[in-house]
């Protein structure tokens, strides 16, 4: 679905991301996880097309996304759901997710309606709430709009970041529920994620970013198990095993 | 059906004004409100640029002064000397010229006043594009700093050249047939047909603003407004909108300025002046920013008052007084506030 290959890219002169390889395949649940200022923006930066890789390529179902503007690259099918949330505040739930259809505007009007009851149906508390303003949510039905909203667009590959950024525990647990039933779906998911614990239940596979490199690949078992994983990002001691 | 009320009961309270006037037998009234309803063209086209796209525009006045000057210039000043350029022979094949005498009875050669009104819009355009493309991609008090600049260019220019009158400006301008009978000009036996051309404009604008608004482009326009960078998410090509959203408000701007220049037969460098922008600026924000009922209804209630003399020598202080005040405890705008509420926030300030 995505593949990554020698991809390097930063901000001016700086040279955030060195060299980097990483693939999702059709159906998967790749995890990408790291510690602040690995990486992990800068390359979802890249893949959306919102800075130029100085080196490598990206390509999605075989097409290099290079050259294209984040919004040719949305209308390619990789939906970003972005950290934050940022949904849009004085808009009520059903025109933010009208708006994630942006792309979808050759469908017509019956379809529309299909995707958005589909939204509907995946988280039901949207339903409840379709005609308030998305600013009067709370932080976790946020992020469950914004999670519908890029998936209005029906994409091939829907990238997540952070989405547990702010969220209390319980609701972190309810929205991972939410991507392990998106998989179920059939949909392809690449998650970036600083609480890696979390992230690496859901995911089939990861990767660990550490200051622009992937320094360990692997599925989500061996990572969750593997003792510099263990110590750098789940906060064990190894001393503790 | 619920969308279209308002538009409706724009339509009958112009008609309702005009029937008041001639039983009042107050027609000279009429002439303000149809200078307030070409005003009110800049005000919808800015209020869509400021409330729905939320960009901001210190530079409106610049662009009414690009429509009305260079529509009075060409309809005014004698093309003859410039007969045998390229140009003007081809526009002289192509029927845009018109022939006459000045007032010592030497033939002169104008434009036709739709061939200029054609060439100022197109003017606006070209402009508007060349200052949107960089100065859009500024944001907040930058983006308003460079409109300002713009603003403050075309007033210098007007006041400069000769060609322009200076601090005069351009007198004479002949009237704008638009239909047998029909012409936009101050000619005292046309005030109401005039009257019902301005607001006729008004609501015809008011209709396509408003279709705009709910049609896919304002729901993108609005997410904009909310957060640009995850509307860039959603696949919108948004530095695109909102440089579209910037040329059509600068044309309404420009054809408020044409037309309210035929109508006034002249225009002077005040319309350029930074204290319209300001004026503009400030109706929006009194009718609420995203609110293009409210605007158009401000923007007409003040206008009025404000060409009715009512404001006196304090014009502007007054303009700048509402900004002020409108800022600090009516963001949301006039219409948009709840009163007790906000009462209450001011009691609970001076605490």
């Amino acid at each position: 679905m995505l593949k990554i290959k020698n991809l390097e890219a930063g901000y001016g002169k700086i040279r955030v991301l060195k060299r980097i390889s990483l693939h999702v395949n059709p159906g998967e649940i790749v995890t990408l996880i790291g510690a602040n200022g690995a990486g992990k923006t800068t390359l979802l930066a890249a893949i959306t097309g919102l800075i130029r890789a100085t080196a490598g390529e990206i390509l999605l179902k075989g097409d290099n996304l290079e050259r294209l503007k984040p919004e040719g690259i949305v209308f390619r099918g990789c939906s970003l759901v972005p950290e934050g949330r940022q949904v849009f505040a004085t808009m009520n739930v059903r025109e933010n997710l009208v708006l994630g259809a942006y792309v979808q505007h050759r469908q017509g009007k019956r379809q529309l309606q299909e995707g958005i009851e589909y939204i509907y149906d995946l988280f039901p508390v949207l339903r409840e709430r379709r005609h308030q303003l998305a600013g009067t949510l709370s932080g976790g039905e946020q992020q469950m709009l914004a999670m519908g909203r890029a998936l209005m667009a029906k994409p091939a590959l829907l990238m997540l970041d952070e989405p547990s950024t702010g969220l209390a525990p319980l609701i972190v647990k309810n929205i991972f529920q939410i991507i392990t039933r998106l998989r179920e779906a059939g949909n392809t998911v690449l998650l970036i994620e600083q609480n890696a614990k979390a992230a690496l239940r859901v995911a089939d596979r990861g990767y660990v970013l550490e200051t622009g490199k992937i320094i360990l690949e692997g599925s989500s078992e061996d990572l969750l198990t593997n003792r510099d994983v263990q110590r750098a990002y789940l906060g064990r001691d190894v001393k503790e095993n | 059906m619920k969308r279209h009320l308002p538009l409706i009961l724009l339509i009958l309270a112009v008609i309702v004004v005009q029937l008041l006037t001639r039983w009042t037998d107050t027609a000279f009234y009429l002439t303000p409100l149809t200078m307030t309803g070409y005003y009110s063209l800049v005000i919808v086209g800015l209020c869509l640029l400021m409330g729905y796209a939320g960009q901001i525009s210190l530079g409106h006045a610049g662009f009414f002064a690009i429509g009305g000057y260079l529509s009075a210039m060409l309809t005014t000043k004698d093309l003859m000397p410039l007969k045998e350029t390229l140009l003007l022979g081809l526009c002289d094949k192509l029927g845009l010229l018109v022939q006459g005498q000045d007032m010592l009875g030497v033939a002169s050669l104008q434009m036709q006043p739709w061939a200029a009104c054609g060439f100022a819009i197109l003017a606006t355009i070209i402009v508007a594009y060349a200052i949107g493309i960089p100065v859009l991609k500024l944001k907040g008090h930058y983006l308003a700093m460079a409109t300002l600049g713009f603003g403050i260019i075309v007033y210098r220019l007007a006041l400069a050249f000769p060609l322009f009158g200076e601090a005069d400006g351009i007198s004479g301008v002949p009237g704008f047939p638009l239909l047998p009978g029909l012409a936009v000009s101050g000619d005292f036996n046309s005030r109401v047909s005039n009257y019902y051309l301005a607001w006729g404009m008004v609501a015809l604008v008011m209709w396509l603003l408003v279709n705009l608004i709910h049609s896919r482009v304002g729901r993108a326009l609005r997410a904009i407004h909310g957060a640009e960078g995850a509307t860039n998410a959603m696949g919108v090509d948004t530095a695109r909108y909102k440089l579209n959203t910037f040329v059509i408000s600068a044309v309404l701007a420009s054809i408020a300025g044409i037309f309210l220049t035929h109508y006034n037969g002249g225009i002077g460098p005040s319309e350029a002046g930074i204290m319209k922008s300001v004026r503009y600026v400030a109706i929006v924000a009194i009718g609420g920013m995203a609110n293009l009922w409210g605007a158009l209804v401000m923007g007409a209630v003040l206008n009025i008052m404000s060409l009715r003399g009512m404001f006196g020598s304090y014009d502007d202080a007054v303009f700048g007084g509402i900004l002020i005040v409108i800022m600090l405890f009516a963001p949301q705008g006039l219409l948009g506030i709840s009163l007790s509420a906000t009462f209450k926030r001011i009691f609970r300030r001076g605490e």
